[in-house]
């Protein structure tokens, strides 16, 4: 058991990583903190996506003049896919993070559950 | 390559163009851009399914002709065609209903955004409709998220910023699910492009190997998803924000948000895992018993309802599980039931919205629906466009809703044993409570009150009064035709 997750360590972590940040955002009331774990919880995905498309000894498949035997690179496509899951998260962090501003600007306090009280009491 | 098979793309490209067009014009100029998109998406929707049903099969659209392993691709199968129309006609109809709302409860500095929100969203469902990689599948879902939590919070009204808060923090719970199952699933199969992805998954599954990865990536994929689309125990977000918004806004993120995740869903199930893996790993048996309480309990919450907005948003939630207890059977006749249920309730949904918005106006703006009497008679239209729409979810004969209630139980009565009895059982209950909130409402418009007259309101809506109408049409049609496309969609599922 300890030889698979030593074996695996940048796996292990991002789990770990993924169940930390999915928590924070599910029970924190700090809305900044929320979107913290948000963060995490993507930045996990990413490093377990990284972890699996790294193949240790083979290089960037960058073509100069070199070799064409492909078993001396990696495949392309888990890095691509990890920079575009990096573009995803930065747009919903940043929206994310503008709601939290005018939130904050309405209500004065960044806790979600002071925020909720707040607005039913406008409801009524 | 026929012209015509290029229609996929254009239906992604052309509000995908308008829409950075629409950020920087006036209202007006902008306005007008994407009534016209819309309507334009819809001839094109129409005029692909047309051809896809001539052509009999399904075909696949190379992405600047690379192919697999490294291109990405679009899939176009009668299933895909319908829901592709089904989203433009609900687009175009929902804009054109709630221009004067949009006018009224949108600041006018927001007005261009919130045209240039709809754009984006009719782009990403368009193309979470035709991908055929789940990864690019993820992206729309992401610009999804983003531009239906835009539709909430554009309306400067106290508590839609709130909910359009824990409407992101759900849906982003669910992305994180859905992305971690993905990677996973990626990791696991080596692929991305479904038809591949299924291939890798039926080699690892007969020969036993990583069978409990593979039920987890799909368990997280289906969960995250359900998430996402407000299954009941994740559905406290809905309710706030489909009344908070404004009505052209709800009837999009009803009708168009959740469903594209759900047929994301049936598409990935059906095309990426395959049935058979899908119900041998038992995920199956959780959606099923997760879309039961949905479908009672949804009711429940929607009869304690007094404010009819929120009375029709709690019945999405038992019209989900309706969709999800049909996808949970693993059959094809279910999938089938399921994408057909999709589009019958939001044709349904959609209209509802609008309706119930304008006979809440003609009584003052009230939306208790005790102050709704005789509401029917001030305003006929809309008072016809809410009684159909009751009656197509409630499912009366000769509209949408019955049709696919009636295929729902033919696959539950295909699947037997313990599910077809709690399927049976949850459809009597679950219609019997339709009855009594939808009907306590259709006899309140309809019964004279003293506050307010019984004769025709004065003022005109032709743009409320013409889409309402078009979409009692539709309903109708889809309820007495609908046949040829339940058929259409049942062999193209067959075939995928």
């Amino acid at each position: 058991m300890l030889n698979v997750i030593y074996s695996h360590i940048e796996e292990a972590a991002a789990i770990v990583l993924f169940a930390i940040g999915f928590t924070t955002l599910l029970v924190n009331k700090n809305l900044i903190k929320k979107i913290i774990g948000f963060s995490m919880m993507d930045n996990a995905i990413y490093l377990f996506l990284a972890s699996y498309g790294y193949i240790s000894g083979r290089t960037a498949p960058i073509y100069v003049d070199a070799s064409t035997e492909a078993s001396l690179y990696v495949n392309p496509l888990p890095a691509g896919l990890v920079l575009t899951g990096i573009v995803v998260s930065v747009s919903v962090t940043a929206i994310m993070l503008a709601l939290t501003v005018r939130l904050y600007k309405r209500y004065r306090t960044l806790d979600i559950d002071e925020i909720a009280e707040f607005v039913r009491k406008e409801g009524a | 390559m026929d012209l015509w098979q290029n229609l996929p793309v254009a239906l992604i490209i052309l509000p995908l163009a308008c829409a950075p067009i629409c950020s920087v014009s006036k209202p007006r100029v902008s306005r007008m851009l994407s009534l016209c998109a819309s309507v334009f998406a819809v001839l094109m929707s129409a005029m692909l399914i047309l051809n896809v049903s001539s052509l009999g099969t399904s075909y696949v659209y190379k992405m600047g002709e690379y192919g697999a392993p490294f291109g990405n691709e679009l899939f176009i199968s009668g299933a895909e065609a319908s829901v592709s129309l089904m989203f433009s006609v609900v687009m175009a109809l929902s804009l054109f209903a709630g221009l004067r709302r949009i006018g009224q409860e949108i600041d006018d500095s927001r007005k261009s955004l919130f045209y240039t929100v709809c754009m984006l969203l009719l782009t990403a469902i368009q193309a979470l409709a035709f991908t055929n990689d789940i990864f690019t599948g993820f992206v729309f879902l992401e610009i999804t998220t983003i531009a239906a939590g835009a539709l909430i919070f554009v309306r400067s009204k106290e508590g839609s910023l709130f909910a359009a808060m824990r409407y992101m923090i759900m849906n982003l719970l669910g992305s994180g699910l859905f992305l971690l199952g993905i990677c996973v699933f990626y990791c696991l199969t080596g692929h991305l492009l479904f038809p591949q992805m299924k291939e890798s998954a039926l080699l690892l599954v007969e020969g036993g190997r990583y069978v409990r990865p593979i039920a987890a990536s799909i368990l997280l994929i289906t969960i995250g998803l359900a998430i996402k689309s407000a299954l009941y125990p994740f559905h406290t977000w809905l309710p706030n924000a489909y009344s908070g918004a404004t009505p052209a806004a709800s009837s999009m993120l009803s009708s168009l948000v959740s469903k594209a995740y759900i047929f994301l869903l049936i598409k990935f199930l059906v095309r990426a895992v395959g049935t058979e893996a899908f119900t041998m790993t038992g995920v199956n048996d959780v959606v099923f018993i997760y879309s039961v309480i949905a479908i009672v309990l949804g009711s429940i919450d929607a009869v304690k309802e007094h404010n009819v907005r929120r009375m029709v948003s709690y019945s999405s939630v038992a019209q989900i599980g309706y969709i999800f207890m049909a996808v949970s059977y693993g059959s094809m006749t279910g999938m089938a039931a399921a994408t057909f249920h999709i589009i019958a309730h939001s044709l349904a949904k959609a209209m509802l919205f609008p309706a119930v918005d304008r006979l809440s106006e003609v009584s003052g703006g009230n939306e208790n629906f005790r102050d709704l009497r005789g509401s029917g008679f001030r305003a006929p239209i809309a008072g016809l466009a809410f009684v159909v729409g009751a009656f197509s979810i409630t499912g009366i004969p000769f509209l949408g809703g019955f049709v696919s209630k009636i295929y729902i139980a033919t696959a539950a009565h295909d699947y037997g044993g313990w599910v077809m009895l709690i399927s049976l059982i949850a459809l009597a209950v679950s219609t019997v409570l339709n009855v009594l909130y939808f009907l306590r409402t259709v006899l309140t418009i309809y019964r004279p009150g003293e506050r307010y007259p019984l004769t025709r309101d004065p003022s005109k809506r032709p743009f409320v009064t013409g889409a309402l109408m078009l979409f009692v049409l539709l309903n109708v049609a889809l309820g007495i035709w609908g046949m040829p496309i339940m058929r259409l969609i049942e062999t193209s599922i067959m075939a995928w």
